[in-house]
């Protein structure tokens, strides 16, 4: 950027259109279906000038590890339409070995079945995925491993996602365990989980030799972050950031599958580095998604829960034995949410992982806190029933006065109010207490209840330019990206009220990295991280260039870093109830009420919030029902690698489903106000479910998903 | 290659086509109409559905040749002659905030004016009780009808939203 970026303290904003519904700003172009998506651009109207374009399909190994002894490209080549085959003989060198995943074709190494092993060019998509099939590619197959059981090896990472002690401890859990009068010792298990987004990742690129000595790579790709993708392949490709381009004006959701480049987008950038001048195109397959776009690993939670007899936990221990892949480790946190949710003198938990022979896992909404916490909230539902109590109450007898985990003091948890408030508006006060009390004709008719967390987080690498145009609008510019949550919407909103102008004065510029740089649409943390910088610049720009500034004045600036970060522990907190009624003789489970009430700062637009929130809501039941991915350990790969059979929640599976949060504004956290709600719904409401389904039918089912063939016969 | 002809959104379009080619491929890669959308490509998630000669139809199961002379209505096309150029069911989705990400939206939009139609023509669906009475447009009637759709964002409360408002504004295409 022209201009060195600043680093300022912000000022909370004085809010008018924050708080306020506002109707999605590219709404009307996604109803008509005239917002164009990554492989939906044409490059050469980008670029001004007439690009050839060119499809790609992927050919994938058809072993889960060895290494590849001949490619034969001879039958694909000869089938018309194809013009080019990329495989590990040919494909230009990448450099680097920071990130083994994108080193796609470098080796003749297979590390997982499905891994990309050539890529196909064709002038049609029919020729391309024709050319695929008759790539010949023969293997020298090798003994492998790809079957997660309570007996396969484990290793102790260095750290958990993102940067976690991979272990704490404190007190004697043992002894209190050994002194304690009620015991809960149970293991909880989550299945393999694919984010499925529903536009498929896909990428769309050009390289360009300039005659002068240089190189440039553009590239429309499906991101939730195009900072971090400029910023990973850059280096690996011999390139500077400024020689990479990379665009996500929309994109079809992510979910964290889109948070880090996967393979397939790098594989673009070598097919597109193979063939310059033209522009090449890849959505990959639906199929191919379950190998090669990151998944949740499965994870089994072995839990020690010691209380006392009126439910005061005096011990908790939460082992996690999950899976990473060989290729790439990734250490899902899963006993995070146990750190620090329940009071408790004498705490351990830990994390070992299985490295198998498959597909690279990664982010998927609300990494560890996800599985964790329904871990932790079916285990505390265990509890509450060995107690004899209300698992409400159970809950607000376990608030820690501070951060169990840091030792710092909360800001701001209203974890007990939401508690309430959802009991009250949801009718808890009229549950049963014994479970498998109310029959309703042929269904068993249950309540659950479990709370969730997520933690504050705002990421570093912001910054904003605000500029003058003519007419009194302002240009607002970062390379931020909208994947559905709607921050083309919050960020014009929050632009609006930082500025002190209306939102229609307003242009705000997101999703490319030639703007300003931005952090990933991940981690509950954009609207806080991007809308900080946001603030930062807009104040920088008044002060500079007052009320009337000049077309042309600009202002550049970035957030300094929050100084009460260090004072506090920041969450967000819920509580979810949900209803369930179980089929007495097939084990069908409906949820017919699903209400999630959160303490999440301040709401920064209703619409949206309530949409996201419902959302994650939405995902928590798919994860509570239906969601497993069946990998067949004799072949390595995802079995139900389709919508048809890995299902994800439908319409008709979703029944009255409602989201409310406190009404609350958090300037500590931001000077917005708000503190982020991505993926707080998904964490919690599986629990909710599950301890609904126990409530109605007295079978407790800890393994998720709570499919049929786990109740029937005791119902 | 066989030449095929395709009325689509208004425009009348004759081109040859590669036998393999879907509707779906035909729209988005041949004529640059990308409102329909590519999720699956196996009839298992509903983004691609459009309106063809009528009925809401999911065009990656459809081969063009097959389709010879078809009309096909997208979601880019629906608002043709309709105030402000958005057909009713879309603004509906608009005000209902029936969306996220924006992807499968398209499919929805024409998935659900089809549907709209399919009520009024008293068809009943997989949860109708009495196949002879006329069909009481319900809840669990919409959500059923519009189960072929899927939305990973979870709108779903908004879409039922819309939907609902719809049929009560009398289904008005």
């Amino acid at each position: 950027m022209s201009d060195e970026p600043q680093q300022r303290p912000t000022r909370p904003i004085d809010v008018r259109s924050v708080g306020r519904e506002h109707v999605r700003v590219d709404g009307r172009a996604k109803v008509t279906g005239t917002a164009p998506y990554a492989v939906e651009h044409d490059l050469g109207e980008l670029l001004g000038r007439e690009l050839p374009l060119l499809h790609l399909w992927l050919v994938t190994s058809r072993i889960a590890k060895g290494r590849i002894e001949s490619v034969d490209a001879s039958r694909a080549l000869a089938h018309p339409g194809v013009v080019h085959v990329v495989d590990h003989t040919n494909a230009p060198r990448l450099q680097g070995d920071d990130e083994p995943e994108l080193l796609v074709l470098q080796t003749p190494r297979v590390s997982f079945r499905n891994e990309i092993v050539a890529v196909v060019a064709a002038e049609s998509l029919e020729a391309a995925r024709e050319g695929a099939a008759l790539v010949d590619v023969t293997y020298a197959e090798e003994p492998f491993s790809a079957e997660l059981t309570d007996s396969t090896p484990t290793y102790k990472p260095d750290s958990v996602n993102p940067s976690m002690p991979t272990d704490t401890e404190e007190g004697d859990v043992d002894a209190a365990i050994a002194a304690a009068e009620v015991l809960v010792e149970e293991t909880y298990r989550t299945p393999f989980e694919h984010n499925n987004p529903m536009e498929p990742h896909a990428a769309m690129a050009v390289w360009e030799d300039d005659p002068g000595g240089g190189s440039r790579l553009t590239m429309y790709d499906s991101t939730q972050g195009v900072h971090g993708v400029r910023s990973a392949f850059a280096p690996m490709l011999g390139l500077e950031p400024e020689q990479v381009r990379v665009l996500a004006p929309n994109v079809g959701g992510g979910f964290g599958s889109k948070g880090v480049p996967h393979a397939p987008e790098m594989a673009v950038a070598l097919t597109a580095r193979a063939l310059p001048g033209r522009a090449v195109k890849l959505a990959v397959t639906r199929q191919q998604m379950f190998s090669l776009t990151g998944y949740r690993t499965a994870t089994f939670s072995h839990f020690r829960l010691g209380a006392d007899d009126e439910g005061r936990l005096q011990a908790l221990e939460h082992r996690v034995v999950e899976q990473t892949s060989r290729l790439k480790e990734y250490a899902e946190q899963t006993a995070s949410p146990t750190r620090m949710m329940y009071a408790g003198p004498n705490r351990r938990t830990s994390h070992r992982l299985a490295m198998l022979d498959v597909a690279v896992p990664s982010w998927m909404r609300a990494p560890g806190e996800m599985p964790g916490a329904y871990a932790q909230e079916v285990a505390i539902d265990d509890l509450a029933v060995r107690c004899g109590l209300d698992p409400v109450t159970l809950r607000e007898r376990n608030e820690p006065e501070i951060d169990p985990d840091t030792g710092k003091p909360f800001h701001d948890r209203r974890l007990v109010e939401c508690l309430r408030r959802g009991a009250e508006r949801f009718g808890w006060a009229d549950r049963p207490s014994e479970p498998r009390s109310r029959q309703e004709g042929e269904w068993w008719v249950g309540t659950g209840v479990a709370a969730s967390s997520y933690p504050m987080m705002a990421m570093p690498g912001n910054t904003c330019r605000v500029e003058a145009l003519h007419g009194g609008r302002l240009a607002v510019s970062i390379g931020a990206v909208d994947i559905g949550t709607g921050a083309w919407t919050v960020l014009t909103q929050i632009a609006a009220d930082a500025l002190g102008c209306p939102t229609e004065a307003v242009v705000l510029r997101i999703g490319d990295s030639d703007l300003p740089s931005a952090s990933v649409a991940g981690g509950s943390s954009g609207t806080s991280s991007w809308g900080s910088a946001i603030v930062a610049a807009a104040q920088a720009f008044r002060e500079e260039h007052g009320e009337a500034p000049e077309v042309g004045a600009v202002t550049t600036a970035a957030a300094e870093e929050n100084p009460e970060k260090e004072r506090y522990a920041m969450h967000s907190f819920g509580a979810v109830f949900a209803e369930a009624r179980v089929h007495r003789w097939t084990g069908e489970v409906r949820v017919p009420r699903l209400l999630g009430v959160y303490s999440v700062g301040r709401v920064v637009n209703p619409t949206t919030a309530r949409s996201q929130l419902l959302g994650g809501l939405t995902m928590g039941l798919s994860a509570a029902l239906f969601e497993e991915g069946w990998r067949d350990p004799r072949f390595g790969h995802t079995v139900t690698q389709d919508l048809a059979t890995y299902h994800v929640a439908a319409h008709a599976d979703v029944q009255r489903l409602e989201a409310e949060w406190l009404d609350e504004a958090d300037t500590v956290a931001t000077p917005m106000g708000s503190r982020g709600i991505g993926e707080i719904g998904i964490v919690g409401s599986p629990a909710a479910v599950v301890n609904a389904v126990f409530h109605a039918t007295g079978v407790r089912v800890r393994d998720l998903p709570v499919t049929p063939d786990k109740l029937v016969g005791q119902l | 290659m066989p030449t095929v002809s395709f009325r689509v959104d208004g425009v009348d379009h004759t081109l040859d086509v590669d036998v393999r080619t879907t509707v779906l491929d035909l729209l988005r890669e041949r004529l640059g109409n990308t409102a329909p959308k590519k999720g699956c490509d196996h009839g298992q998630c509903g983004s691609c559905t459009v309106l063809l000669d009528g009925r809401r139809h999911l065009t990656c199961l459809a081969l063009a040749v097959s389709y010879d002379g078809a009309e096909v209505v997208t979601a880019a096309g629906l608002g043709e002659g309709h105030a402000d150029g958005l057909h009713p069911v879309a603004d509906a989705f608009l005000r209902n905030d029936a969306f996220q990400c924006g992807y499968c939206t398209p499919g929805q939009v024409c998935s659900a004016v089809g549907m709209l139609d399919e009520l009024r023509e008293g068809h009943p669906s997989h949860v109708t009780e009495d196949l002879d009475a006329e069909v009481d447009p319900d809840d669990d009637e919409l959500r059923e009808r519009m189960s072929g759709n899927l939305c990973r964002c979870g709108a779903y409360v908004g879409i039922l939203a819309a939907v609902r408002e719809c049929v009560a504004s009398g289904g008005e295409a």
